[in-house]
């Protein structure tokens, strides 16, 4: 769906200027024939050669970020060799080949190492009220010699001893025991993740069934706790089979067990490729699209995935009771379902800075597999699976019902999904937390936060109200179908035809940008006044009030903005073309009457080719 | 007929009235000739009683009852409505789907009543006179009989036409709707064409819809016609006049287009009943295009099936999007975009006349030629450029109103002549909006409003089916029009885009399936709450006001200056 067909015949349009730069940093990639400083490799997601045609050889380039860009090259030698370079380029072995590693901002050291520590995840804890009479820091994953892919500092009941903690990690598979992930001060509820036991069809664990007593005894306003399993049922029974499972209602006191259906990172992954197919197919009508984006299944996991995050939001918000959630291994269903629901309870998850904690807590540090399931390295392609998509696609929902509860915009979570497949930044390689120490990461590459900080201005979204900024104000989303769109800006982020021709957001923004700047100058214009007359406020303020009314015509002709001017882009690309062109949108076939583009010739010699879409 | 004679019974006490999204409110039911009222009880407060409910009869589309009458039985309550011992015996409930498919329950004590309630609206709503209807009643008292009935005279749009080219005239051929009684008394036809040739050339389309101009594109001087279908016949008949009167629209060497709303082989197929198409043969310089676009019954079941799909909230995703694909209602949207857009690109790109017609002229063919307007011209994309459009091509040009908005989307009446022609050109229009957020002065608001009055209005102006029904029934001498009504200042002024611009350009839409949107304001508006988009609206709105005053709000929200400004209150209290 989102697949960008570049367009390149069309030699005076804009598109042909992007295709052009695209094209560039290809032509150029090749030529520097090494793994140097190109996004665009790690971006790659499959090159596909088409049969020959009268034209030349097509290229067919997928990139993770949703774009598809078609070359044709004239000679197919040629052709081969760029499939085979690409090909080479776009899988990398090590992680010390990574972009990463080798992008340099001009930061010194010091700027580095400010970079990492803008996310304190310790000090996130403290937001949430952690450690309290309840609930302590524990030191038993210190050297992750309990779970490796957990991170260092681990925030459980007090009541859980270390024994209990050893016991009910032997429990859990990939060691991964119930710890806090969100702690909710008001109703004094948490949200705990684990990964599923090891119960198999009859097993049982006294530490394991004292972990869950701990975490319910730790909440003092409700006896009981629900366990959510975030499989469909029959996946977990399956699993008892092989001495996995769910827990057994009758062996745990005072839970409430809860399946809720998100499928797996299997399923999510054809699913994404089927809508990829109806997204990639040209010229499709209105039903073939519908129907494709019925049996691709995707929006039916993300209404799943959001759907569980309500259920628990209702059981912390109206019942204060406390969540385990669990699916497999714990570091992708538990994942979404644990942080959308921190989102939905807690407005702070709901601005910029939030939203980063939110990710580096609830995706990062718990082992959330970015690098497997982003394919960063060449590795086993069914480890490949957009589950941290899923979870931008269902914030990007959220977005859409409630305008005005996020600090951030749409650009923010496109840019970050940009980035977890880019490899420019440290912040996603790896697969947990042991794994990223051990590649010096936070010596030897920078943090994407900062950056996104600096150029956040991008990503405000300027109808945040603060009536939604109170702490803990609850997000009650409606998941009743209708309201599950297709999220045309992923994944149709590069192809301009199909977007708005203007920007709302761009606008607004630049108006609220132009206010700001106005007001900063009557302030300024105010205290000139103030120091030139030097007189008493009471005579200020008339005199104030006599020139409230010439000042708008001066201070509207400095930089005032007007709704004409060309408005500023989001992210690079141009949004904004008012009018545009009938070639853009394929209304008809009766093309042979009317005159045809010529397609840019060119040939690769020269660093061009014959580029069709 | 009396209207009191419909009425079996006038009032009801203690009818608990629901309605999706809202709490339920109890009060007395009162059925005058033309509405429904419902007033609460006095509040316990000492509050005198308020209307809750002020519904035009005609608005109702489907009513559906349902009583108990079980004698012992306590029928189910609402948790929080008192329980009233009296209403033990019987009672009933009464369903109201309504035209602008907003659904009302009233709960009301004693089946009798119920029954006599749910016949009286049922005979009220189906009065098919049109002078019974309540736009011959109304008499507001701030607006004046007369006011906005001659706001958009075809004379002056000609003048504008005049003002650039000679080759049109203004023909008054029609002004005793014997030429054509269907097209207004003035149609602006080829200057070197005389009514004389006009009437004979009418005489070989159907219903005398001979083609007329509807738009000239200043740009480059091509011209959008449009007609009703040839009545070529199964002998393939000819008529030189009209032969003469499109060869006449092109000179010599140039090529003109003829977008046909049906496919080919309808198009072909209507010979058989007396109509057909234009032959290349004897219309050398036109070349034929066939876009079929759905109308008719179809159309309405597409309608039809949406907004069932739309009131099923527990539909899964599946089951929802098979349903919306299945209703077909995006791909009606989706097909009138893009035949618009092949019109449009004709004239501004190809720099070729167009000549719009499907069969009897009146429905798609009013759809393409409005809709390329939009796209073309910019003067039809202001408030009052849009009403100028909709008088000319909707009402004017006699897309019979009266015929298809009789029933809307719940009617259980045998629908005959039923299409929701002019709602899918509103959505095609708020697809336009959505895709060029500035260039539409106007804002959803608008084309809502407009959607509910073409169904049910206080106005005259979507009544009857043509000019000559409106002349004959008086209807500009005796009923408001909704123009005069939109167009006060303080009414205007909720129907503004706040982000509006004047775009000079033309705006080419997208029309890929990716891009084309259900219209949830319209098929949503009664269904999903939508405080929070209500209320980024509204700050949006603020914001913009905020932009184009920077100076005095930011000073006068310091300087205490504007406390009259409720916007710049609230920011102080925060």
């Amino acid at each position: 769906m989102h697949i960008w067909q570049h367009s390149f015949q069309m030699p005076n349009s804009d598109r042909y200027l992007r295709g052009d730069d695209c094209f560039s940093e290809v032509i150029e990639m090749l030529l520097r024939a090494s793994c140097s400083a190109e996004i665009l490799h790690h971006h790659i997601a499959a090159v596909e050669k088409l049969p020959l045609t009268t034209s030349g050889c097509p290229l067919v380039i997928q990139c993770k970020n949703f774009r598809i860009v078609h070359f044709v090259v004239p000679r197919e030698r040629d052709c081969h060799d760029v499939y085979n370079s690409l090909l080479q380029l776009s899988r990398t072995a090590k992680y010390e080949e990574l972009y990463a590693f080798s992008y340099n901002p001009k930061q010194n050291e010091s700027e580095q190492v400010k970079g990492w520590q803008l996310i304190d995840l310790a000090e996130e804890y403290k937001r949430m009220g952690v450690p309290n009479d309840y609930w302590q820091l524990s030191d038993a994953n210190r050297d992750y010699k309990i779970c490796e892919t957990y991170p260092r500092d681990l925030y459980v009941p007090r009541t859980a001893s270390k024994p209990i903690i050893v016991g009910s990690s032997k429990f859990r598979s990939k060691g991964r025991f119930p710890v806090l992930s969100y702690y909710h001060k008001d109703k004094k509820a948490a949200i705990c993740r684990c990964s599923q036991p090891l119960s198999g069809f009859s097993a049982r664990c006294l530490e394991d069934e004292h972990m869950l007593q701990a975490i319910s005894k730790a909440n003092p306003s409700n006896r009981y706790m629900y366990v959510m399993d975030t499989r469909p049922k029959l996946n977990a029974m399956a699993n008892r089979a092989a001495g996995k499972g769910y827990e057994n209602e009758d062996n745990y006191s005072n839970i409430r067990f809860q399946f809720v259906g998100i499928e797996n990172i299997h399923v999510m992954r054809s699913s994404l490729q089927k809508l990829l197919e109806v997204s990639g197919t040209k010229g499709l009508s209105v039903n073939d699209f519908l129907s494709g984006l019925e049996s691709s299944g995707w929006l039916r996991h993300i209404k799943a995935v959001l759907d569980a995050a309500v259920f628990l939001v209702k059981a912390i918000a109206v019942e204060s009771a406390s969540v385990l959630v669990h699916c497999s291994d714990g570091w992708d269903r538990t994942s979404q379902v644990c942080s959308l629901g921190a989102l939905l309870l807690d407005s702070y998850y709901r601005t910029i800075k939030g939203f980063m904690v939110l990710i580096e807590k609830d995706w990062i540090s718990f082992g959330h597999k970015f690098s497997d399931r982003c394919c960063q390295l060449d590795g086993d392609p069914k480890e490949i699976s957009p589950v941290f998509t899923q979870f931008l696609e269902s914030v990007w929902n959220l977005m859409e019902q409630f305008p005005q509860a996020f600090e951030y915009n749409e650009a923010f979570l496109l840019q970050i999904h940009e980035h977890v497949h880019s490899c420019q930044f440290g912040n996603f390689l790896g697969n947990c937390q042991k794994e990223r120490e051990e590649l010096k990461l936070k010596e030897k590459t920078y943090s994407l936060w900062p950056f996104l900080l600096d150029e956040q201005k991008k990503y405000q979204n300027p109808l945040y109200s603060p009536d939604f900024s109170p702490e803990l104000t609850l997000l009650e989303p409606n998941t009743v179908s209708f309201n599950f769109k297709f999220w045309r800006n992923m994944y149709h982020q590069f192809d301009r035809s199909m977007h708005p021709r203007q920007s709302v957001y761009d606008l607004i923004m630049n108006m609220s940008e132009q206010n700001k700047q106005l007001e900063k100058d009557i302030k300024e214009l105010e205290a000139k006044i103030k120091q030139k007359n030097g007189q008493p406020d009471a005579v200020l303020m008339k005199e104030h009030q006599q020139s409230a009314h010439p000042a708008p015509m001066a201070l509207k002709t400095p930089p005032c903005f007007k709704k004409e001017q060309p408005l500023i882009p989001v992210n690079d690309a141009v949004r904004t073309i008012e009018g545009s062109n009938t070639a853009d949108n394929r209304y008809s076939e009766f093309m042979e009457e009317f005159s045809k583009a010529e397609p840019a010739v060119v040939s690769l010699e020269y660093g061009v080719a014959r580029m069709t879409c | 007929m009396e209207f009191s004679e419909l009425i079996k019974t006038a009032t009801v006490e203690s009818v608990l009235l629901s309605c999706a999204g809202l709490p339920p409110v109890r009060g007395t039911l009162c059925i005058t000739s033309h509405h429904l009222l419902l007033s609460s009880c006095p509040g316990g407060d000492g509050q005198p009683g308020t209307v809750e409910l002020w519904l035009l009869i005609r608005n109702v589309d489907a009513v559906e009852k349902r009583v108990q009458n079980l004698g012992w039985y306590q029928p189910p309550r609402t948790n929080d409505s008192p329980r009233d011992t009296r209403l033990a015996g019987s009672s009933g409930t009464i369903t109201l789907r309504c035209k602008d498919l907003k659904v009302l329950q009233l709960e009301i004590p004693g089946m009798e009543e119920c029954l006599n309630i749910a016949s009286s609206i049922e005979a009220l709503s189906s009065v098919d006179s049109v002078m019974m209807m309540y736009p011959f009643f109304y008499r507001p008292q701030d607006l004046r009989l007369e006011e906005g009935w001659h706001l958009f005279p075809l004379e002056q749009y000609f003048q504008q036409i005049a003002a650039q080219t000679s080759q049109w005239r203004l023909s008054d051929l029609n002004r005793d709707f014997t030429t054509c009684p269907t097209y207004p008394a003035d149609v602006i036809v080829p200057a070197a064409v005389s009514d004389d040739t006009l009437r004979r050339a009418a005489r070989f389309r159907q219903g005398g819809r001979f083609p007329v101009l509807s738009y000239y594109h200043p740009r480059n001087g091509t011209v959008l016609l449009r007609s009703s279908q040839p009545l070529t016949g199964p002998n393939r008949k000819r008529c030189p006049e009209d032969e003469v009167l499109l060869g006449m629209v092109l000179d010599e060497g140039e090529r003109g287009f003829i977008i046909d709303t049906r496919s080919a082989q309808a198009a072909k197929q209507a010979r058989m009943t007396g109509g057909g198409t234009e032959p290349k043969s004897s219309y050398p310089q036109w070349k034929r295009l066939h876009r079929p676009l759905e109308r008719g019954r179809p159309l309405q079941e597409s309608f039809i099936k949406l907004v069932e799909a739309c009131n099923d909230a527990s539909l899964s995703m599946d089951r929802w999007l098979s349903r919306l694909e299945s209703c077909r209602w995006l791909s009606h949207v989706k097909a009138a975009l893009s035949t618009a857009c092949l019109a449009a690109q004709c004239l501004d790109r190809e720099e070729a006349s167009v000549l719009v017609h499907g069969a009897e002229g009146t429905d798609t063919t009013l759809l393409v030629t409005a809709l390329a307007q939009v796209i073309l011209d910019p003067g039809c994309r202001t408030v009052v450029g849009f009403q100028g459009l909709l008088e000319r091509e909707w009402i004017e040009a006699g897309h019979p109103f009266h015929l298809r908005c009789a029933r809307s989307a719940y009617s259980h009446a045998r629908l005959k002549q039923e299409a929701p022609l002019f709602l899918l050109f509103l959505d095609c229009v708020w697809q336009l909006s959505r895709q060029f957020p500035f260039s539409l002065e106007f804002g959803e608001s608008l084309l809502l409003t407009l959607f509910d009055n073409a169904y049910a209005s206080d106005y005259g102006t979507f009544l009857c089916n043509n000019e000559k029904e409106r002349c004959l029934c008086k209807v500009k001498e005796n009923t408001h029009s909704l123009w005069a009504w939109l167009n006060q200042p303080e009414e205007k002024k909720k129907y503004l885009n706040p982000l509006y611009s004047h775009n000079p350009l033309v705006i080419w839409p997208s029309v890929e399936p990716q891009s084309i949107q259900l219209w949830q304001g319209l098929f949503f508006r009664w269904i999903r709450p939508s405080q929070y988009l209500d209320e980024a609206r509204a700050e949006m709105q603020r914001l913009v006001e905020g932009n184009e005053a920077p100076a005095k709000e930011s000073a006068g929200s310091r300087l205490s200056q504007s406390l009259s400004d409720p916007a710049a209150r609230t920011e102080n209290e925060r």
